[in-house]
């Protein structure tokens, strides 16, 4: 073709040839941020220094900073090992895994599980089963948006924006107080238009760890009747925040005790220890069990695309320990055993602050519930706490309280201090 | 709905979503559970693509054993999250086991490797990436005036990226679902003649060669299913040639190397087609899954490569594939990705491994034997040389959905209705049934 001809005696290159003078087809792609949670533990791993800190991602540790294989998780897996059940997982992932999960959210003596009102499957994690719900609620509620509170694990954001669901915010946490902002959440649910998607953590909220009490889960569940909202609970966090999974799934118990018809998320990665793994559950609480069934249908055919069927190991560890009353009970007190070293350590740096002398209030540490403490910081203090002492925590001042040990407690302490005690 | 103590100012809270309908089941559940229900002693399941033994077990390969102790006894392996990107020691393996030792294209670090959740989450992946960032216009570098200054232009010079996905006709069930769901547009390109049993090469070739300059390609990187027919190496050289200079973008899909039982060394033959493209400077997109070749079914394990022009753009389009997982998962399950890691990466456990598929695969060609020997004992009307010729797990057998529902029905044989028989699922004892059923549904309802 005569542009062709043209090409060839300009250039004296053939239009048609081999891939070789090909620009790629991604040069425009731009370099990706970093991620603000896994950035600090590459930051950490980079950093040569004997006295480095790591209080950034949520992964327990043990009271020599080591990561822990829970004794439950141990034995569960040697069971396992032998029994190479390597075949598909049907789509909705490991029935017997599923139902132990919804014992612990609903209830073991549940009236919505013994009706089986509840659509639940298999999920990649907390994560994946959030956006599997996001996914949901794009295909069957298109117009809904999606309120997160201020502030809220990262990701929760990313999500609901890859789900293509819009997002607006209610207030939550009260910088100046370093509580909760209950007059403004309020506020926020009264002025939301009715029947609007609200994402609520469960329990030991992330990261702020401020948490409603009781009385104020109540006013809001009522609340929520009164408007008609949709209630989304992400649960990642079950058994931290008091050392009892039954008291956490508290205002849970509200919500369903008031009626509602509530979504959740559930995580094995935290109180499990099976964070590689994978292993979660979504369940959507429905009128009956012909509509659970429908839901839980298209649950699976919107979980396909994704990835046809969940990954088996995890879920057979979850079934094995939960299936079993001694290792299940093994499980609770190792659960407990965390918690309750999480709850020393904040005891610990409370004090060691307030030894020091530190001229601000550290109440808001034991105060706080769950793995992270919400200090305060400025992201101004969290850099120098890194340059300075080699202490790696997210720049919105969230320290993984899991990462604190007898041994580092002092220095994270000193550091602390050192940081803020001009302010 | 609620219950009626509900405070006289309530709304009432509607049903969000009870205007949901079900979905129907996935036709292979549904024939799993009609096979799991029928009491006939010599039922059948030769439907979903898994591997079993001569007595019809699930078949787990010894080096699997043999990993999942080394795994138990490893004290010192990762606990904790996998970065999102997965284990980087797997990703650098399945890069190896696919391009090749050797490959230019991983010593120029051109190639960004991400775990991902088997065959269907690496397609996935790569087609949300794929969806986000291939759709601005590509004109050539040193053309820009040129390409505004005519408006007859010829379109050649402008590739611009086109979301549209070519599939074979036919392929895996899962394929148009899946890139329909990120948005890309799915169209066919030719590739089985029914009634010649064979690769349609032509067709082929010329459906490509019309599709848009800038359109996507998903190849069947060896073992095509359903239909077991392969492109010879001449073939796909010429496929090669005219995808690159129709500026199309080839989307491997890898779910069977190593399992073709080709020759001596299965592993490199069965990635000939992939590294063909990925040693001529060109990009590529390729899908891995461990499910078949390592029997991981469950655990859902996979690759997803991209063979970048330079180690830059190879460096950042690996940062943009983190932004697309993890939202999606955070990252991906560990168990799989050690168990394949520890395997790869040991010459003993590797080798016995390359020995077992051999086995495997054997074992499969066997089966295709006996099969066909017992069609022509029956004097069984029509040619079924393809059951011979075909390549893979599956023989393409031409059975069509009628005849399919009465050897179901009388035989008691379970196989999807495009006639696609698993032959993995075959054993010495079964064949006769099988021949028996093909015979009578054949003779009873004539092509």
């Amino acid at each position: 073709m005569a542009s062709r001809a043209i090409l060839q005696s300009r250039q004296g290159i053939s239009v048609i040839s081999g891939a070789r003078w090909m620009s790629s087809w991604w040069k425009n792609v731009e370099p990706a941020p970093k991620d603000p949670i896994l950035g600090v533990t590459e930051a950490f791993l980079a950093d040569p220094s004997p006295n480095k800190v790591n209080v950034g991602v949520g992964a327990y540790r043990d009271d020599n900073g080591k990561p822990v294989v829970l004794a439950c998780v141990r034995e569960a897996e040697r069971r396992i090992a032998g029994n190479m059940k390597m075949e598909y997982l049907p789509m909705g992932g490991s029935v017997k895994m599923v139902e132990e999960t919804l014992k612990l959210a609903y209830g073991e003596n549940s009236d919505l599980l013994k009706d089986k009102r509840i659509a639940a499957v298999q999920a990649l994690s907390g994560t994946g089963a959030c956006r599997l719900f996001a996914d949901y609620q794009k295909r069957f509620k298109p117009e809904s948006q999606i309120y997160i509170p201020v502030p809220t694990w990262a990701n929760h954001h990313n999500i609901w924006r890859d789900a293509q669901v819009p997002q607006r915010t209610f207030h939550y946490y009260h910088p100046a107080t370093r509580g909760l902002d209950f007059a403004s959440l309020m506020d926020d649910i009264k002025n939301a238009p009715n029947g609007s998607f609200f994402l609520l953590h469960a329990c030991a909220h992330n990261p702020t760890g401020v948490d409603p009490s009781e009385e104020q889960w109540r006013e809001i569940s009522h609340q929520f009747k009164v408007k008609g909202h949709f209630a989304f609970f992400d649960m990642a966090y079950q058994g931290f925040a008091s050392g009892d999974p039954e008291r956490d799934a508290k205002a849970i118990r509200i919500f369903l005790e008031d009626g509602h018809l509530i979504g959740c998320a559930q995580s094995y990665a935290k109180n499990m220890g099976l964070y590689g793994q994978r292993v979660g559950c979504l369940s959507v609480v429905c009128e009956d069990e012909k509509q659970a069934v429908a839901v839980k249908s298209q649950l699976q055919q919107l979980a396909r695309p994704m990835y046809s069927n969940p990954p088996v190991h995890g879920a057979l560890i979850v079934s094995t320990i939960l299936g079993d009353p001694e290792l299940k009970n093994l499980w609770l007190k190792e659960v407990k055993m965390m918690a309750d070293r999480i709850i020393g350590m904040r005891i610990a740096l409370r004090e060691n602050l307030e030894k020091l002398g530190s001229p601000l209030s550290w109440e808001h540490i034991t105060n706080q519930i769950g793995m992270f403490c919400y200090s305060g910081m400025t992201p101004e203090q969290v850099d120098r706490l890194a340059s300075n002492f080699h202490i790696y925590m997210t720049r919105n001042g969230r320290i993984s309280m899991a990462g604190v040990t007898t041994g580092n407690v002092g220095y994270l302490a000193n550091a602390i201090h050192e940081v803020t005690k001009s302010v | 709905m609620g219950d009626s103590t509900a405070s006289s100012s309530s709304v009432s809270i509607p049903p969000v979503f009870e205007h949901i309908l079900h979905v129907p089941e996935n036709p292979m559940h549904v024939m799993n559970l009609a096979y799991d229900k029928d009491t006939s002693p010599v039922k059948l399941n030769l439907g979903m693509g898994v591997y079993r033994t001569e007595d019809g077990k699930p078949l787990v390969l010894n080096v699997l054993r043999q990993a999942e102790q080394l795994l138990i006894n490893d004290l010192s392996r990762p606990k904790e999250y996998l970065p999102v990107t997965g284990l980087t020691e797997f990703n650098e393996l399945s890069a190896k086991l696919i391009f090749g030792e050797d490959s230019l294209a991983i010593k120029e670090k051109r190639v960004t490797t991400v775990q991902c959740l088997s065959g269907g989450g690496s397609l996935l992946v790569g087609a949300e990436f794929l969806s986000r960032h291939y759709h601005q216009v590509h004109t050539l570098a040193y053309l820009p005036m040129f390409a505004y200054a005519s408006n007859q232009l010829d379109l050649t010079f402008y590739v611009a990226l086109q979301k549209i996905i070519y599939v074979p006709q036919p392929t895996f069930g899962l394929h148009p679902i899946l890139f329909s769901a990120v948005g890309l547009s799915v169209k066919t390109y030719r590739y089985y003649d029914p009634t010649k049993r064979e690769l349609n090469f032509q067709g082929l070739l010329e459906d490509l060669d019309s599709a848009p300059s800038g359109a996507i390609v998903l190849l069947h990187a060896c073992a095509h299913n359903p239909t077991g027919a392969d492109p010879t190496s001449e073939q796909w050289e010429q496929i090669r040639e005219l995808i690159r200079s129709k500026r199309l973008l080839p989307f491997f899909d890898s779910a069977y190397q190593a399992s073709t039982g080709k020759l001596t060394t299965p592993l490199d033959v069965d990635a000939e087609s992939v590294r063909m493209f990925a040693a001529d400077g060109g990009e590529s997109v390729v899908a891995q899954s461990y499910s078949k070749n390592m029997g991981l079914y469950g655990e859902r394990i996979g690759a997803l490569s991209f063979v970048c022009r330079t180690a830059d753009v190879a460096s950042r389009v690996g940062s943009q594939l983190k932004l697309v997982i993890r939202p999606m998962y955070s990252n991906p399950p560990i168990h799989g990705a050690s168990i394949v890691a520890a395997i790869l990466s040991d010459r003993a456990l590797y080798n016995e491994w390359t020995i077992e598929l051999k086995a495997t695969a054997d074992r499969i060609i066997s089966m295709r034997k006996q099969l066909f020997d017992a069609l022509q004992a029956r004097g069984t009307p029509g040619d079924w040389s393809h059951i011979l010729a075909q390549v893979g797990m599956f023989t393409y057998s031409g059975l069509d959905s009628e005849q399919v529902t009465f050897m179901t029905k009388e035989y008691h044989i379970y196989i999807p209705s495009d006639g696609r028989i698993n032959m993995a699922g075959l054993s010495t004892k079964a064949v006769p049934h099988l021949a028996d059923a093909i015979h009578a549904a054949v003779t009873k309802f004539s092509f």
